[in-house]
């Protein structure tokens, strides 16, 4: 099953490459692995998403819990929760298509960012499966480039994660 | 004047110093020559110059498993570090707490590759429990501090502090933190009470129990609570590889040890148990063998484990218990002795008890003692007999190792010293220089073979410097006996590169290092070499070739993967 694991950390160099050697070390997946400072400069927060059965996933929040560096872990997935992902992507957009491309972006709330005479580049934010959905509402081939950043999350309403 | 202004060189060794550490075993080089120049000026501990790096973590290693301190080792950059990850990785799987200090080039070359530099933070990372690379010298003290903490706390552990050489020239205000708090690392020490109860209602329910202690009840020394735990309860208890000496193996309630060369009464109780109750022990596979053998029986499991990530690891266990195992056992102890409510059913635990006496009859331990050439676990029953079972063993890695996990009886924790989780050759020898710089007056021995003795034969020239009246007891096969014994069973007997083909002269080899050596190859004449040994040179290292039968194999044997009730029996 898919699960969505927040970790707070200490921000140490290294931190992010013993999370990163932890899950291949041990042959678990990452799906996806976002990480940034936050409010408190000494500790960055990182959502990973992971795939795998009870056990594994058990096993690892027990594992990063282990590390030394790691202040805080939450599986998201055992509450309500909100996950979105950013992506820009770049398409083409020449002559008739470049109406279509416009009203597509309007459809799935997406922003224009970068215009030249033969592409856009749109910016989409959403939960992963709105952005799986916009690609493929796309001609294949009309799409030039794609850069994603992988999920964030956050617990819904009172569900706070903090030391 | 409170604080001084230290160089980091300076810190290093105050740092030890007020760690309280007296031997420190390393290796000198060019990124550590300050720390070496302080150590030169200090008489508060005793650096121990080994001939590889490798040896003065095995040694600083065996150091800690022989007394519960920290482990200190010293290495320099690069290769010197390198040669001292194999000791790193030992001591990570058998979760013994080591520091291990490094030297690294100066700050501005890292990354450089400048000479004798490697990233050895990055390199020990999958085989520390932590690492630091201190790029201030305001951060040495707290992170040397900090190095112990994490080495000696909750499941213990090594941890690499990597100091380049800049840092150990910079100046800086010195004073040791007393204390250190960490928000990110809080071991659990106290297990749930809840818990706990649960897990003596279930005790005192069982009909075929079993007691299971491993490594973790020697790391946590509980071995009185073992011991009281179970004679209190009358149930039989197996102790691990790592876990031997947790109870007292001459005692009847002990069955030996369990897993793959464990005995038949150890295995056949731990599969046909229906409450095992787990102390600091992982379900290892050389303990259990396949986990699917093993949960097909319908046991309920207990387990006590001071890491919260080894519970349902392998095995899905019934009744969690995270804490210290001496505390927790404490625990169980209290409510044993307080509620009377319940006694376990007698007449279900005679019958149990009965069974397993059958099981024990099968005397799985059984070897030939007639034949005209020395058996190897003839040479370990003479050991124990010589030295009153008093002795610190240490052993390296294959056949000798089983034959004295399983013929030495071993009455106390700590005397057992052996690479169990990562099975490293070449720990023996200078894990046994460790224990005796621990034990200056105890009888210390060495097992090995012939293969593993000659992956680390260069410490005899440390032993020499140090006047270290060690025995090695070599059970001399001519082959690398585990590897020929698994090519005979699994192979059709195709003896791939498992005869070396030439040895040297073992008896001049000692000798040329100024010890006694000693070539035994009759049956007859095993006793007394070890009586000499221990007697009459009592003082010197003393090197005892036993030429053992060539063919002997270690039984029972689960082959791996199969269930432990799939023993090949002698």
């Amino acid at each position: 099953m898919r699960h969505i694991i927040s970790l707070l950390m200490e921000n140490e160099a290294g931190a992010l490459s013993r999370v990163a050697g932890l899950f291949s070390a041990r042959g678990y997946n990452i799906e996806s692995l976002t990480v940034a400072p936050t409010e408190d400069a000494t500790l960055s927060r990182m959502t990973i998403v992971t795939r795998g059965s009870d056990d594994v996933i058990e096993q690892i929040t027990k594992q990063l819990n282990k590390l030394i560096d790691i202040v805080k872990v939450q599986d998201l997935t055992d509450g309500s929760h909100i996950e979105r992902e950013l992506m820009l992507v770049k398409v083409r957009a020449a002559g008739e298509q470049r109406e279509e491309m416009k009203r597509m972006a309007d459809i799935f709330r997406g922003h224009i960012l970068d215009v030249t005479d033969k592409s856009y580049t749109i910016e989409l934010t959403g939960p992963g499966a709105k952005l799986d959905a916009f690609l493929e509402a796309l001609e294949p081939s009309a799409i030039l480039e794609t850069v994603r950043t992988g999920a964030s999350g956050i617990g819904r309403g009172d569900r706070i994660m903090k030391i | 004047m409170a604080n001084m202004e230290l160089t980091g060189a300076e810190i290093v060794v105050s740092c030890l110093r007020d760690e309280g550490v007296k031997h420190v075993f390393g290796y000198p080089g060019g990124a550590v020559l300050n720390i070496y120049d302080e150590i030169y000026k200090q008489e508060d501990f005793h650096h121990v110059l080994v001939r590889h790096e490798q040896a003065a973590v095995h040694a600083a290693d065996a150091y800690s498993r022989s007394t519960g301190k920290v482990g200190v080792a010293i290495v320099t950059s690069g290769p010197g570090a390198t040669n001292a990850v194999t000791g790193i990785a030992t001591a990570y799987m058998d979760s013994i707490p080591l520091v291990v200090l490094s030297g690294q080039v100066p700050t501005a070359a890292i990354g450089m590759d400048a000479f004798q530099e490697v990233d050895m933070v990055g390199i020990t990372r999958p085989c520390v429990k932590h690492n630091f690379l201190v790029k201030d010298v305001k951060d040495l003290a707290i992170t040397i501090k900090k190095a112990f903490y994490i080495a000696a706390t909750g499941r213990p552990g090594p941890v690499v502090v990597d100091i380049p050489k800049d840092i150990t020239q910079h100046k800086c205000d010195y004073e040791y933190p007393q204390h250190v708090s960490m928000r990110s690392y809080n071991p659990t020490s106290k297990g749930h009470s809840g818990q706990i109860r649960k897990a003596v209602q279930m005790l005192l329910e069982a009909k075929r129990p079993m007691i299971y202690t491993g490594g973790g009840v020697v790391l946590g020394n509980a071995a009185a609570q073992v011991t009281e735990l179970t004679r209190l309860l009358g149930y039989p208890v197996t102790n691990t590889l790592m876990g031997l000496g947790g109870y007292p193996s001459p005692d009847p309630l002990f069955l030996g040890m369990p897993g793959m060369h464990g005995t038949y009464e150890a295995n056949m109780a731990m599969q046909h148990c229906d409450v095992l109750l787990a102390v600091g022990a992982r379900f290892d596979d050389r303990v259990i063998g396949s986990p699917k053998h093993f949960a097909k029986e319908s046991h309920r499991i207990i387990h006590i484990d001071v890491d919260p990530s080894s519970i349902s690891k392998r095995v899905k266990v019934d009744v969690p218990i995270v804490g210290d195992v001496a505390q927790v056992l404490d625990e169980m102890i209290k409510l044993l002795k307080a509620e009377p409510a319940q006694q376990p059913d007698a007449s279900e635990i005679k019958a149990w008890w009965t069974q397993i006496e059958l099981w024990r009859a099968q005397d799985c331990l059984k070897f030939d003692r007639t034949a005209p050439v020395i058996k190897p676990q003839f040479v370990i029953e003479k050991l124990y007999e010589v030295t009153g079972g008093d002795a610190f063993i240490t052993s390296d890695v294959g056949q000798h190792q089983m034959w004295a996990a399983q013929y030495y009886k071993f009455a106390k924790p700590r005397r057992w010293i052996n690479s169990g989780g990562l099975g490293t050759m070449g720990f023996g020898l200078p894990a046994a220089m460790g224990v005796q710089f621990a034990h200056p007056e105890a009888m210390v021995a060495c097992v090995t073979g012939e293969g593993s003795i000659q992956m680390n034969i260069q410490e005899l020239s440390t032993c020499t410097q140090e006047k270290l009246p060690l025995k090695i007891i070599l059970l001399n096969n001519g082959y690398l006996g585990m590897v020929r014994q698994w090519q005979e069973f699994f192979y059709e007997e195709r003896y791939a590169e498992s005869y070396m083909g030439s040895l040297p002269d073992f008896v001049k080899l000692a000798e040329a290092y100024g010890h006694v050596g000693m070539t035994i190859e009759k049956p007859e004449d095993v006793e007394q070499a070890l009586r000499d040994a221990f007697g009459k040179h009592r003082d010197r290292l003393v090197f005892l070739n036993f030429l053992t039968d060539p063919r002997e194999n270690v039984y029972p044997m689960i082959p791996a993967g199969k269930g432990l009730s799939e023993m090949i029996l002698v």
